[in-house]
């Protein structure tokens, strides 16, 4: 039997960790060290629930649950004024915790704060759009599905945005190989050509360690390409570099290279 | 890239001997290669220095064109994705002949440091190319040098059969 | 003969019978003016346009999928190619947002230098915008001008680091090479002509009718609009918020530096313009700021954290642990602490940030690059109804926007 291979994270891993290393973490601080985050909090911890909230390296960090994020998006941009909505995307935890952890990045102008929401949504879940409180959110959201597959409702044109819209699953997330599935290698040839094209192309070239050994290595000796079978594991034929035929043409001046001038100094 | 599937000997024929109407077109084609504005990704700029003030392009008789009806020569010049591919057959079919490609930088060439799903390894998995241009992205005495060489193959090709390209498509 | 293929003939985006007459015009992937490979579907009434729809994902490479699946320092010269124009400041972001997570400070004469290609590359971006957008809008000698300035900037780099455009010039933890010789003394000189030459592109198009009839009251953006949106750099700038990240939440070196930050309350293109020069004459008052510092710096180049940094060349190349760490940390890659942070820097398109999460693995677990121009981008699908189509070129030439940076 073939050896059963686990597909849930097809990315790189780490080859080699060390047993007894524990990593230090990024550092986080009380709430109550910052006067405007506390106060912001407090009044945050009013009309939703919240999970955890720290402070992670300048931001404050608020875990919610993903049916508060309207209201919770609503009080930011309304009472506590963090009018830009900088960033929304997610983070795939399909294989370790089964959802994505959704983040939407908040910045005052007013205050110089910026403030994160994080929450945890279940693979099938649906969230609710941002789009009628911050405009940024349309097209992050769209790039959110495309990427994820995070299913939005209320948006006013949920399609894919980056990727082809008849492309077959979701890039980013970890199941999905880096050099993309079958249907993604033959997207193209089968977009312009048909199916049958398929094996007149050939297959992608992604070694690339790959060598022609037929082909000439040296781009410009034309009339002097090196002819399919020939031998050349020993030496290759001695190839001048010229700018222009042997012949030379009548009505151009013919290019000398030893005419040529050495600048030393750029004009 | 492309296998390298040609038999130069074969699929050309002898070495064509070249008469003074060949000599005269192949003149008047090469020296006034007029390229459309194809400019994808990072070697656009690159392309654009070239046809600047320091770099003249136009020394070469090349006037850049919009219009795919209108020009020569395509230089493919960023990375081509497969969302884009279908445009840039497209692109490719309405030019009329005789017409050449310039691949112009990695990306073109092979896929380039983009090895993932989204990218195309190789313009010509979907176009033939003629020339193909190294570097990442390459400098414009690279671009012109490659035109130059455009231009030789160009005068040395017979106006009726040109040189067999790589690809097969 | 044509190679027959499954491509259907070309007329199909147009609609000749539409109930409400408009006419839908594909400005494609590629079109001289577009900046790119974004696809605007316009849908006219005469000249004026009714809807449009941005469509973009054209040069879409699949960066942050890349980026886990290398190591962290393996990464920086990808992100080079997001924002192509200005390709430092993407270092600079990435680099600093990496550090930030790592707890680290780059020295004193690394950030000298990296400021200083930062406003260099600020200089670039700024003259470029300004070819292209007078290229689009018609005057079309600006873009021989500034493509010249442009290509005396790009000497100055390419002395530096080699790479006229895509220079991963910074690294995690600082800078790798030190200024050549005399590299100052160019700058300077570069910096007499660039003012002499801005002065003369303001006197050709500042007060010029046609270019104030082609940019004033066009593409206005409310500030709440801006805000809504998540305009960030010059677009907000351009709507009289006055906010700019390396004044209101600096980094670097940017609390020492004195420079000014301009506003515009028009809310127009015609601001963003004037915005945009006087930019420029900004970041050559901060490099002139950077020179002396530079030589009173002390020769420092990369941080010294032996966790995640690899030692000076000469250390490497004598001391044996010095060599087993390099070795560890180019083949294996350095394990950051785990955790998430958020860094945005002020690029010259807006605010570029970056969101690492990083579980202790060499590689980032998931890397959200955040683009000013990706906002920019969805804003077109906002500010264009109502314009003609003329307009349409002017407004996506004002906005900055560049590709690599949207579609990743």
């Amino acid at each position: 039997m073939r050896q059963y291979k686990n597909k849930d994270n097809v990315q790189r891993q780490a080859y080699y960790s060390d047993r007894f290393f524990v990593g230090p973490q990024v550092p986080r601080y009380d709430i109550a060290s910052d006067d405007i985050f506390s106060k912001d909090l407090a009044e945050f911890r009013e009309k939703v629930n919240v999970l955890d909230a720290f402070i992670e390296h300048t931001h404050l960090v608020l875990w919610i649950e993903k049916d508060n994020l309207f209201k919770a998006a609503e009080l930011l941009k309304t009472e506590l004024e963090y009018d830009m909505l900088i960033e929304l995307s997610a983070i795939d935890y399909l294989a370790t915790k089964d959802g994505f952890e959704l983040f939407y990045e908040f910045l005052s102008l007013s205050k110089h704060k910026r403030v994160r929401i994080k929450c945890f949504i279940q693979k099938e879940e649906k969230v609710e759009s941002l789009t009628s409180l911050f405009k940024s959110a349309n097209w992050s959201e769209r790039e959110m599905y495309d990427m994820f597959g995070v299913k939005i409702v209320n948006h006013p044109n949920m399609k894919r945005i980056i990727m082809p819209d008849d492309w077959y699953d979701h890039p980013l997330r970890k199941t999905y190989p880096l050099q993309g599935d079958e249907a993604a290698s033959w997207y193209e040839v089968d977009k312009i050509f048909g199916k049958d094209a398929r094996d007149i192309i050939g297959p992608e070239q992604r070694d690339p360690a790959a060598i022609d050994r037929y082909d000439t290595t040296r781009f410009a000796r034309l009339g002097h390409e090196v002819p399919f079978g020939m031998d050349v594991s020993q030496f290759e034929p001695e190839t001048p570099i010229s700018y222009e035929e042997e012949s030379g043409n009548t009505l151009v001046k013919k290019l000398k290279p030893e005419e040529s001038v050495v600048l030393k100094r750029r004009k | 890239m492309a296998q390298h599937k040609i038999n130069y000997l074969q699929d050309s024929g002898t070495a064509v001997k070249l008469t003074a109407i060949d000599k005269l077109v192949n003149f008047g084609r090469s020296n006034s290669l007029w390229p459309m504005t194809y400019g994808l990704a990072c070697c656009a700029i690159e392309m654009m220095a070239t046809g600047a003030s320091r770099y003249d392009f136009d020394r070469f008789g090349t006037i850049f064109r919009a219009s795919p009806r209108q020009s020569d020569v395509l230089v493919i010049a960023g990375t081509l994705t497969k969302k884009h591919a279908e445009f840039m057959r497209r692109l490719y079919d309405q030019m009329p002949d005789p017409k050449w490609v310039i691949s112009m930088g990695s990306c073109a060439n092979t896929g380039g440091m983009f090895n993932t799903y989204a990218t195309v390894q190789g313009a010509d998995r979907v176009i033939p190319v003629d020339i193909y241009l190294p570097g990442c992205a390459p400098r414009p005495e690279t671009l012109q040098y490659a035109l130059m060489t455009l231009q030789k193959k160009i005068r040395s090709e017979s106006i009726f059969r040109a040189h067999k390209k790589k690809r097969l498509v | 003969m044509q190679q027959p293929n499954r491509l259907k003939p070309f007329f199909e985006n147009i609609n000749f019978e539409r109930e409400d007459n408009t006419m839908t015009v594909n400005f494609g992937p590629q079109h001289p003016s577009a900046h790119g490979q974004l696809r605007l579907v316009l849908e006219l009434q005469g000249e004026e346009v009714v809807r449009s729809r941005p469509m973009i994902g054209y040069l879409h490479r699949g960066m942050e999928k890349m980026a886990e699946n290398m190591i962290y320092n393996e990464f920086l010269p990808t992100t080079d190619r997001m924002d192509y124009i200005a390709a430092t400041s993407n270092n600079y972001g990435y680099a600093l947002a990496i550090e930030q997570l790592l707890g680290i400070e780059a020295p004193r004469r690394a950030e000298i230098i990296r400021t200083m290609l930062l406003e260099l590359n600020r200089i670039t971006s700024h003259l470029f915008w300004l070819a292209t957008h007078a290229l689009d809008v018609g005057a079309m000698s600006i873009f021989l001008y500034c493509f010249r300035e442009r290509e005396y900037a790009m000497d100055l780099i390419e002395a530096y680091c080699g790479a006229r455009l895509t220079h991963s010039a910074v690294r995690i933890g600082g800078v790798p090479l030190d200024l050549p010789r005399d590299w100052c003394a160019d700058v300077l000189s570069f910096l007499e002509v660039l003012e002499e030459q801005i002065g003369i592109y303001e006197g050709l198009l500042t007060e010029n009718r046609i270019w104030k009839m082609r940019l004033e009251n066009i593409g206005v953006i409310t500030p709440e609009m801006a805000k809504s949106w998540g305009c960030s750099g010059i677009a907000l700038r351009g709507s009289g918020i006055k906010w700019d990240l390396r004044k209101e939440m600096p980094y670097g070196l940017y609390p020492e530096l004195e420079f000014d930050v301009p506003v515009s309350y028009t809310n127009d293109s015609y601001g963003r313009y004037k915005i945009c020069m006087a930019e420029m004459r900004e970041s050559s008052k901060i490099l002139k700021q950077l020179v002396p510092m530079y030589f009173e710096s002390k020769i420092e180049l990369m941080a010294h954290a032996p966790n995640y940094i690899s030692a000076p060349k000469e250390q490497i190349m004598t001391q044996n642990y010095s060599l087993m760490q390099h070795f560890v940390l180019v083949t294996q890659g350095m394990r950051p602490p785990v955790g998430e942070v958020y860094v945005a820097t002020e690029s010259p398109k807006g605010e570029l940030g970056y969101y690492v999460v990083s579980d202790g693995n060499p590689y980032a677990y998931r890397l959200k690059m955040r683009t000013p121009s990706f906002q920019h981008t969805a804003i077109l699908e906002e500010i264009l109804v109502g314009l003609q189509l003329a307009d349409v070129v002017t407004i996506i030439g004002n906005l900055n926007i560049v590709f690599g940076e949207i579609d990743r």
